[in-house]
């Protein structure tokens, strides 16, 4: 696929590539329950992509899919111009692919910058033996990378809780270290599973203004899911919108908003 | 001061270095715990299985020699050559970081996701399985292990405190325990900073801590399993040739790892300082007790003490004395 031929400019100035991410008539069940049926859509480069729909309309799990959580039954999943192998989750880590948990999943017991230094992990090389002794190349590493951490630190406003175990965090607050554990990892992809799920307007505030900035000023291409219709209006550039695992609805805010089958299956239809 | 309080002090002494080496025995199943969650019942039967191996190397021995003398009729027993104990040691851990791959790649690997008491009961398998193999590689016989340790009483510390008080002769400590002293000290700060300031040992405590987020920033589980494991097989052979220099290389041994449980169950299954700390509680503890309450009556405490110990923590402090309460946010 030509990528050059489909790129344009959005209002605000960023620069929209071809499609990094091509979802092809994806088709995902648990044994005789369709939790995805047929769905195709793409994630272009440097767009904020949103994926909305009711509870249980298959969301959650196309974000698993996508991170190799769970793998589809039927369908293709091209990254970067390349059709994917089924893999492990892991190895789609260090292809560039990172994500964010609806219910939180940080090292609970680690501080701060150590989760944020996980993230790292696919991008440090050094073999255990020089892990062991900790000098030459596994103390440049440790040092390289943990300049990139409190970059990311700084970034999300969060030097002051560096060293708090984050189980002692507020719950907006950890929402806060987990994209900070996501962004180290400098991802070609960030998948953000609800992250303003539970928050408070203000910290919503927040969490809307990181995401941009990190699309902004980075680049990042982010997929992202989300209930609070006003946040993915204002923030999405395009948006696709699944219900019963089918999808209804594909484009930009005001395409979708306008969509009449959008429009009903939230609204609910008199069925007569 | 009388030479009956010094003679306490020794017994103290004494019981910190035994506890030492109960410690070295629990650390291998705290690493496997934390990162895994799985109760590892084959640690001890790997420290035999290790000071086996380091034995037969040093001494050259063919492995499997009974058997293949028995199909082939030949006569074999050894190579002939003793190898220095650098270079056994060194292939020793070489057959312990193997075995680590091979339990990942034949054991763990099908009981992903399965309950804590089904790994648990693999673990079992495997002990017994590995009591067999290790008897079937090396022999049953008990075997002496020197790996150039200076062994018996340290006359210096004896001679020194000789005469502190009257009718008490010194201070009698093995230098062997001293050394061992000082090789379990090095290894645990080793393995904590380890896991504090490099990349895999964050990855270890990622992984103890929530495995789905650990696969998702790029952390192979498979690959931590190997690691954790190899870790536990290196805590093994030093805590089995540690043991092994003391009492000799013998099948016993494994049985040092059922009190490795009390120690577990006073310092927490999730603590590295708590294995520790727990180790010398126990070892002062029965040591202890023996001297000052075992007379009256009729002796052999060591055999109950450590467990009746355990019992009373088991119900007045479940965790342990530093094992983590689970933080959680209301």
């Amino acid at each position: 696929m030509n990528a050059t031929a489909d790129t344009y400019v959005t209002e605000d100035g960023r620069t929209i590539g071809g499609p990094v991410m091509e979802m092809k008539n994806i088709t995902l069940r648990f044994g005789g329950v369709t939790a995805i049926s047929d769905i195709s859509f793409d994630i272009r480069e440097g767009e904020i992509r949103a994926i909305i729909g009711p509870n249980g309309a298959g969301k959650s799990s196309m974000l698993n899919v996508i991170n190799g959580f769970y793998h589809p039954q039927e369908g293709e999943i091209w990254f970067r111009g390349e059709k994917r192998k089924p893999m492990k989750p892991y190895q789609i880590a260090q292809q560039g692919i990172a994500r964010t948990f609806q219910n939180i999943a940080l090292f609970k017991g680690m501080s701060t910058l150590d989760n944020i230094m996980t993230g790292r992990f696919t991008h440090m090389k050094t073999n255990m033996f020089w892990q062991a002794i900790w000098k030459g190349p596994a103390e440049r590493e440790e040092i390289e990378n943990r300049e990139i951490v409190e970059h990311v630190i700084d970034f999300l406003e969060i030097q002051s809780i560096r060293k708090t175990p984050v189980g002692r965090l507020p719950y907006g607050l950890q929402k806060r270290v987990e994209l900070g554990r996501a962004l180290a990892a400098q991802p070609k992809l960030l998948l953000l599973d609800e992250p303003m799920a539970g928050m408070n307007v203000e910290e919503k505030e927040d969490m809307s203004r990181f995401i941009l900035d990190v699309n902004d000023e980075f680049g990042t291409t982010i997929a992202l899911i989300e209930h609070d219709m006003g946040v993915v209006m204002d923030i999405s550039d395009r948006v696709v919108v699944l219900d019963y695992g089918k999808k209804i609805g594909d484009g930009t805010p005001d395409e979708v908003r306008n969509n009449q089958d959008v429009i009903d299956a939230y609204l609910g239809v008199a069925h007569d | 001061m009388s030479a009956d309080f010094y003679y306490t002090i020794e017994v103290i002494i004494n019981g910190l270095m035994t506890g030492v080496l109960y410690s070295l025995v629990a650390l291998g199943f705290v690493l496997i715990f934390k990162a895994s969650g799985v109760f590892n019942y084959a640690q001890g039967v790997m420290a035999l299985f290790a000071a086996l191996t380091l034995v037969g190397l040093q001494n050259g021995q063919i492995p499997f020699a009974p058997l293949i003398n028995s199909i082939f009729g030949t006569n074999l027993s050894t190579f002939g050559w003793t190898l220095p104990t650098v270079v056994a040691i060194v292939l020793a851990l070489g057959v312990m970081v193997l075995f680590a791959y091979l339990v990942e790649r034949y054991i763990l690997r099908y009981l992903v996701g399965q309950d804590p008491v089904i790994l648990f009961m693999a673990t079992i398998g495997l002990a017994y399985f590995m009591e067999g193999f290790g008897d079937l590689m090396w022999g049953a016989d008990i075997k002496k292990l020197d790996v150039g340790l200076p062994q018996g009483g340290n006359v210096w510390l004896e001679s020194a405190t000789e005469g502190w008080a009257e009718g008490f002769y010194g201070f009698y400590i093995d230098n062997l325990d001293i050394w061992a002293t000082f090789i379990a000290v090095v290894l645990v700060i080793g393995l904590m900073v380890f896991s504090q300031y490099t990349k895999t040992g964050r990855a270890l405590r990622a992984v103890a801590d929530d495995n789905q987020a650990a696969m998702s920033v790029g952390i192979s589980l498979r690959a931590i399993w190997v690691i954790v494991w190899s870790l536990a097989g290196f805590v093994a052979l030093v805590a089995g040739t540690m043991w092994g220099a003391k009492s000799g290389v013998q099948f016993s041994l494994s049985l040092i790892a059922l009190k490795a449980l009390p120690v577990l169950m006073l310092g927490g299954f999730t603590s590295i300082p708590g294995a520790i700390v727990g180790g010398m509680i126990i070892g002062v503890g029965e040591k202890l007790f023996e001297y000052s309450i075992g007379p009256m009556i009729g002796g052999a405490t060591e055999n109950w003490f450590a467990y009746v110990l355990a019992l009373l923590f088991l119900v007045f402090r479940p965790q342990g004395l530093f094992g983590e309460k689970i933080i959680e946010r209301v």
